[in-house]
């Protein structure tokens, strides 16, 4: 499980793996909020939960970042960095728990459908997401 | 792929022939020198070129300017058409920051008795203009009164006593677009605007207070009151969260209307539907609303702009007002009437990252600009020269009424953090006699002026191609970033 930037000349780009695409998901959040340089209070605790339907898996996994990028701006601002993910092939759900965010370098503003594609590797699975910033 | 694929038609002027590629539909025309081509070859844009030449019901040819870069989906200071009412919308071919723009306000006041308070004006202004990640409006507005913004606008602004008659006059659309429908934009859409009007966001959205440095247009500078050595002030921003999440929710519906339509796209951030239909009206109307919002968001910056410039130069000088001299969308949808092989059609304009540039005579334009064609404001990278061009008509014939709107990034974000400090950069800037107020040190450095290509360059392309004509350049002495 890990990421990498992958260099991209006007906005953010990421490439994301794990060995299961619930971790993919998960991963994928910790992935953001490193490449937003999120700083968050380590109290007191919040949960939220997240429900979606998509025709596939990477619309299921837009639509998770998406509910991410709008909590930066809500309730004065929450990173979240721990999630239960369930999810079939074109429904998701999430239970995740996070904090108060006291400082971001840079926000991220949109996730985008661009040449998104999970696919099966010998690492398990594997994504490329780019980021509007 | 490689300069050798395309066709040089002139100096400033290429084209991606339809043959590339089959899935096609139209050629790609690009406006640039073999050397821009050199320095860009090696990003991606060109090949979202040729993708976005794959839309449904495209007219004429897809139009990049020179200050192109990689976007996703469509290149960034990519134009095209599709035909009304059947062809497509995309709301990715518009982008994320729907209706980000430029305003320019210009005043009399000299640059050399205003030197002494620059310090002083910069931080007013970065009072009085909130900056910064998710950072809260100059005011709140309820839900309701959200509904008018989005339907009205600069409008909206005008009855609550922060714009003029002559503000709207010299905005494009007079800041509020017909057709705007507030009931299909989302209450997350809502929540995220709701908190943040009258605000700049971060990313490379300023407020830069400029000297206009040289004049070429003596004739077009006087009727937009621009003097030489007098302050000017830019407002870059555009519609904040709401419009990002307007955009983020139609991507995801389009999704599945693409399928419903049959329409195959290389890039999924292409996805698009077909203007009539019910998924394609009501991105439309929701486009519109976020269009409004931005319109509105840069009306109450440009009042705050006004307060600072009255509470630092009101008793120190007689004339210290802020006069407007246009604003104008680079991210947007339009229906517009544009010649397409000798024939004159309604087509809707994508423009994401280019600039509404229209010609004399065009229609829209208030009757003091009618002569000398559209305003067209080309802010430069942090620290360089900014431009104001005009529309002329080569523009209405070759490039759908429309020009460049920067200098377009050569280097990664990533790349430009690990070459620059902000500490080190700000500096630097101040050093120049710059000030510089920034809420976030490595968002500066991403925003160093090497990371961008040279604006004196691109514009000297679209002047050399004709599809804009230079009026002034403008040099920067304070900037405040988010």
């Amino acid at each position: 499980m890990g990421f990498e930037e992958i260099p991209h000349t006007a906005d953010w780009s990421v490439r994301v793996w794990a060995q299961d695409l619930p971790s993919l998901l998960a991963e994928s959040a910790r992935a953001m909020n490193a490449l937003a340089g999120t700083v968050t209070d380590p109290d007191p605790r919040v949960e939220r939960a997240f429900e979606s339907e998509g025709p596939d898996i990477e619309s299921l996994l837009v639509a998770f970042l998406s509910e991410l990028v709008y909590y930066q701006e809500q309730d004065h601002g929450l990173a979240f960095d721990t999630f239960d993910v369930r999810m079939s092939d074109q429904q998701i759900s999430v239970t995740m728990e996070g904090s108060q965010i006291t400082s971001v370098d840079k926000a991220i503003k949109a996730v985008t459908y661009h040449n998104l594609k999970i696919e099966e590797t010998s690492r398990g699975y594997e994504v490329v997401i780019v980021f509007d910033v | 792929m490689n300069i050798e694929n395309l066709i040089q038609i002139s100096e400033t002027e290429w084209e991606i022939p339809t043959y590339t590629r089959s899935d096609m539909r139209v050629p790609v025309r690009l406006f640039a020198t073999r050397e821009l081509l050199e320095q860009i070859i090696n990003d991606k844009s060109l090949d979202q070129a040729v993708n976005a030449a794959t839309l449904p019901g495209l007219v004429g040819s897809v139009i990049v300017m020179p200050d192109m870069h990689q976007g996703y989906g469509f290149p960034i200071g990519g134009v095209a058409a599709t035909e009304y009412p059947h062809g497509v919308i995309s709301p990715g071919a518009i982008g994320y920051d729907i209706n980000c723009g430029v305003r320019l306000l210009a005043s009399s006041i000299e640059f050399d008795s205003a030197r002494a308070e620059l310090d002083t004006l910069a931080t007013v202004l970065n009072k009085y203009c909130p900056s910064g990640v998710g950072k809260e409006g100059v005011i709140k507005v309820s839900l309701k009164e959200l509904d008018h913004v989005l339907r009205d606008g600069s409008r909206w602004a005008l009855k609550n006593g922060y714009a003029s008659e002559a503000d709207l006059a010299r905005t494009e659309e007079s800041g509020s677009l017909e057709g705007a429908d507030p009931d299909m934009v989302s209450e997350r859409a809502k929540a995220r605007g709701r908190e943040q009007i009258g605000s700049l966001g971060a990313g490379n959205h300023f407020i830069e207070v400029d000297v206009v440095d040289e004049i070429f247009d003596e004739e077009a500078a006087n009727v937009m009151g621009l003097y030489k050595g007098c302050l000017t002030v830019q407002i870059h921003c555009g519609s904040r969260g709401l419009g990002h999440q307007v955009c983020t929710d139609y991507v995801h519906e389009f999704q599945s209307a693409v399928r419903k339509y049959g329409i195959d796209l290389p890039d999924r951030e292409l996805v698009c539907a077909p203007m009539d239909s019910p998924e394609g009206i009501a991105y439309m109307g929701a486009m519109r609303a976020a269009a409004n919002f931005a319109f509105a968001n840069r009306q109450l910056l440009a009042y705050s702009a006004r307060r600072a410039f009255e509470d630092v130069f009101a008793n120190k000088m007689r004339n210290w007002h802020l006069h407007q001299v246009y604003d104008i969308a680079h991210n947007m949808g339009k229906i517009e009437t544009h010649e397409v092989n000798g024939k004159q059609i309604k087509v809707c304009v994508h423009r994401k990252g280019a600039t509404r540039a229209f010609g004399p005579g065009s229609p829209g334009l208030p009757p003091e600009y009618k002569k000398i064609g559209q305003p067209v404001i080309i802010p430069g990278s942090m620290g360089t020269a900014s431009w104001v061009l005009v529309g002329t008509e080569a523009s209405m014939t070759r490039s759908f009424g429309s020009s460049c709107h920067g200098a377009g990034r050569v280097m990664s974000r990533s790349k430009a953090k690990k070459e620059f400090r902000g500490d080190a950069l700000r500096q630097e800037l101040e050093a120049r006699g710059i000030k510089v107020r920034a809420g976030s040190l490595p968002g500066l450095a991403e925003e160093a002026p090497s990371a961008y290509k040279d604006v004196d360059r691109v514009v000297e392309i679209v002047s050399a191609a004709g599809i804009a004509k230079k009026v002034a350049r403008l040099k920067p002495v304070a900037v405040i970033k988010g």
